[in-house]
């Protein structure tokens, strides 16, 4: 007992119970990614030379987090002593990783020994291959072990550093693993701005990643520039807000132009297939920026926004189309952009209508249904006279501007990130507007905002409508840049994409969703080994979004008014009213008592 | 002519009697409390008026028009906007205000009914769009100095969630008097107050009727205001009016002393 009443009395560093249980929820983590067979399909990119394939790299970094995460230190108590962190850390973390390591070797054992490939076809010899390093299972494990175990102690090991130095060593571990990642990004950048030798310095002798020279000096390099430039940005960010009424209207603009100007010239620089993957990210911002209003603004849960894509991008196909399957008047982009709209305002009130007396859950699963009819409309037999079927709609013409016709994914870029512009626009005009606020007291309280004076009726359908027809641009920019529509572009699969991207990117914010659907549709594009585990990676980010960050990557305005400004503001108000009272007080004592 | 009259206004939950033939009638100008114990259906009776529960039966008509035009309509039936548009405003028991949006906003709201443009005029900024949005502003930053300087200064840019219970109260009856009321019914304004508050508010309210002319139906449990401020007193339980006159005739009647008390236990 009395060791017991010590030790609570010391604050601890490290809550020992965590290095088992962290690490059997790596272990087991490592365990599933091995059995999706993310490790067999990620073992054939090589991330620095050809050694560390993704696979081994993304294992290394799990057993590094579990010895991270492991000695994570525990809260601390009012009136404790705040603990220093010991090198008892470094030990902590690495009996999480080894632990990790060591459920990773059995698992391998395991796949070796039994043969159930009937039922988990990803448990193939090369598997354990992979994972014991081609040196038997025997071995293999031993190594596991102690790589696990060594990766662990260094994941502990960071938490003794000063914090500084931590977060340098961070930067530069992720911009090196960037880096070697989206090579194809990078060296397509540098070659078109003319910095060919960066690209013979980074990528040379390697296919698809650093090479083994190069990644380590990148590494330090970034380690050196981080620790140094540190604080700049965010001393950068609090001068700005610090700036006053002219001077920050005209930094502002002078952000705005650099902005456009690098945006601007964005397609010449990313080149063809990059280009078309921003298109891709670009059909769903411009989807995303409808929802973020709809969601973000209204507060309506909507899972069946790929109805009004599916609207736009077949009423556009119906009316340009040169073998339209009944009438095709072959209008063209421009001409065709009106009644797309219409199509889709109608559609709006359509769905919205039946749906006006439904709020959260209902909801969803009301317009949820609506996303799945409108699918199989498309696909019916009924409306295949005019919608084609399953064969869906071919030739739509390429959408011209002048005399030039957007052909190429470059060209195409701009009209998207013409409408983007546009719709960013809207969005931030609607926020300060009598509408914006409407949806937003509607989306606090919906019987108190009707209570105050706000149409429910108006404001619900409005913000349908207004969301149709954004989604309907998204989807007639996605039928004119592919050129041909079919059903099965329309599942549930792109409602939930979209409402992924307005969640993790922050709701109600437009550099949240920019930034959200450039990570999760923009990425995977890139990385064409993700593309099988693209909704894993989805789920992941969403749960982990949902636990540390739930306002999402960029939070709008209001959800992220810093508290700290709050409280300084409050103290100089209190100041000066208990001055006030003080004065009322001795005024009061010599005057007649109020009631 | 009352400003607001409540006609044979009934009420049932289920097998409960929330309100039961309850006539009412209120001037205009006159500063009203309605008191009851718990569950003797206050709240009902505001829910009631401002048309977020429906009546099983009975009238509520409002004093509509100037001069000629003068005349009553009943707005049972009508939808909470549009009795807000008619000019009757709420609080609420349990503040309910718009807590992720700022102080401003959460008035700005109010001005909703008051004002016209759409969303056309917001995208293009039209000339009527900046100017309502500027009237707007002001309006509401009006409505929030009514209650001195807590609400107004750095405030105006804080969210509602941000501000103490009592400033809660505060935001939210200055978000009913933005939307230029005729009748404003209050329910419990001074809860959570502490003495010195309620004393302010006590004679904010009396203000209210001075300096913007209003009518002012309040639910109330703090005798002290009640006394204050009202001009008449209203008594109900079981959903019924059981007592109704000055503080000092309701305070006294044997009526209103049984439903707070309950009966002499006789031998």
């Amino acid at each position: 007992m009395a060791l017991a009443e010590t030790s609570v009395q010391r604050a601890r560093d490290v809550d020992l119970s965590r290095a088992p249980r962290i690490g059997a929820v790596f272990g087991i983590a490592v365990i599933f990614i091995s059995a999706i067979g993310m490790v067999g399909t990620f073992a054939t990119r090589s991330m620095i030379g050809s050694a560390f394939s993704l696979s081994r790299v993304l294992l290394a970094l799990l057993a590094f987090t579990a010895g991270y995460v492991a000695t994570q230190p525990p809260p601390q108590l009012e009136g404790y002593r705040v603990a220093e962190p010991s090198p008892r850390l470094v030990g902590v973390g690495s009996i999480a990783g080894a632990i990790a390591g060591a459920m990773l070797g059995l698992f391998a054992i395991l796949v070796d020994s039994i043969s159930i490939r009937d039922i988990f076809v990803e448990f193939t010899p090369e598997l354990v291959g992979i994972l014991t390093f081609e040196q038997g299972t025997g071995l293999g494990f031993l190594l596991l072990l102690l790589l696990g175990s060594a990766l662990g102690a260094a994941g502990g090991a960071v938490r003794l550093m000063s914090a500084r130095i931590r977060r340098a060593l961070f930067a530069a571990i992720g911009w090196t693993l960037g880096l070697a990642l989206l090579q194809i990004l990078f060296t397509q950048i540098f070659n078109s701005l003319q910095l060919d030798f960066l690209t013979r310095l980074l990528y040379r002798g390697a296919s698809g990643g650093l090479s083994v020279t190069s990644a380590p000096a990148v590494a330090v390099a970034l380690f050196l520039i981080a620790y140094a430039g540190q604080g700049r940005v965010k001393k950068a960010v609090t001068g700005f807000r610090g700036l006053q009424g002219e001077a920050q209207r005209k930094a502002t603009v002078a952000g705005m132009a650099v902005l456009l100007i690098i945006l601007g010239a964005l397609p010449h620089v990313l080149g063809n297939f990059l280009s078309s993957a921003m298109d891709i990210a670009g059909t769903f911002l411009l989807m995303a920026l409808g929802l973020n209003i709809v969601i973000g603004f209204a507060g309506l849960l909507d899972l069946g926004y790929v109805a009004f894509f599916a609207v736009g991008a077949y009423t556009t196909s119906v009316l340009t189309s040169t073998s339209g399957p009944a009438f095709s008047p072959e209008l063209t982009f421009w001409t065709a952009l009106p009644f797309v709209m219409m199509a889709a305002a109608l559609a709006g009130l359509l769905v919205g209508t039946p749906v006006l007396r439904m709020r959260g859950d209902y909801l969803a699963i009301v317009t949820l249904g609506f996303g799945e009819i409108a699918r199989l409309i498309t696909l019916s037999d009924w409306q295949a006279s005019t919608l084609g079927g399953a064969q869906g709609i071919a030739n739509v013409p390429p959408i011209p501007v002048g005399p030039w016709n957007l052909v190429e994914a470059q060209e195409f870029f701009y009209i998207i990130f013409g409408f983007v512009l546009l719709f960013a626009y809207i969005t931030y005009a609607l926020q300060a507007s009598r509408m914006g606020r409407a949806w937003n007291a509607m989306r606090e309280d919906q019987a108190v905002a009707e209570a105050m004076g706000v149409n429910i009726v108006a404001a619900k359908l409005w913000a349908f409508v207004l969301g149709a027809i954004m989604a309907s641009l998204g989807g007639a920019m996605f039928a004119h840049r592919v050129g041909t529509v079919f059903p099965h572009s329309f599942n549930i699969i792109v409602s939930i994409t979209v409402v992924v991207i307005v969640i993790v990117g922050g709701m109600g914010s437009v550099p949240g969703v920019i930034v959200g659907a450039l990570v999760l549709v923009g990425l995977p594009e890139l990385l064409r080994e993700f593309e099988e585990f693209r909704f894993l990676l989805y789920g992941v980010v969403l749960i982990f979004m949902m636990l540390k960050r739930p306002e999402g990557f960029i939070p709008s305005r209001r959800r992220q008014r810093e508290i700290h400004e709050d409280e300084v503001a409050q103290d100089a108000w209190l100041r000066a009213e208990t001055e006030r009272q003080r004065e009322e007080e001795a005024a009061g004592s010599t005057g007649p008592e109020r009631t | 002519m009352a400003i607001l009259e409540i006609k044979g206004l009934r009420k049932n939950f289920g097998g409960v009697r929330a309100i039961d033939d309850l006539d009412i009638a209120v001037k205009e100008g006159e500063i009203v409390s309605v008191i009851g114990p718990n569950g003797a259906g206050k709240t009902s009776f505001f829910n009631m008026i401002t048309g977020m529960i429906r009546p099983d039966e009975g009238q509520v008509l409002l004093e509509v028009g100037d001069g000629a035009d003068r005349g009553q309509i009943d707005i049972v039936g009508l939808t909470p906007s549009d009795v807000l548009r008619y000019g009757i405003a709420r609080t609420f028991q349990n503040v309910r205000l718009f807590q992720q949006m700022t102080i401003r906003e959460n008035v700005m709201v109010a001005r909703h009914a008051r004002t016209s443009s759409g969303i056309l005029s917001a995208i293009l900024r039209t000339r009527m769009f900046r100017r309502e949005e500027e009237e707007t502003r002001t309006r509401a930053e009006e409505a929030l100095a009514f209650f001195g300087s807590r609400l107004i200064g750095y405030r105006l840019d804080q969210l509602a969630i941000s501000l103490s219970y009592a400033n809660r109260r505060r935001l939210e009856m200055a978000r009913a008097m933005a939307s230029d009321p005729k009748v404003l019914l209050l329910d419990e304004p001074t809860a959570g107050m502490n003495p010195r508050e309620t004393a302010e508010l006590t004679e904010l309210i009396g203000k209210m009727r001075s300096e913007r002319g209003l009518t002012v139906v309040l639910i109330e449990h703090d005798m002290k205001v009640v006394k204050g401020v009202s001009d008449r007193v209203i008594v109900l339980d079981y959903g019924r009016k059981i007592a109704e006159g000055s503080y000092e005739d309701v305070a006294t009647n044997p009526h209103v002393i049984e439903a707070y008390l309950g009966t002499k236990a006789t031998a």
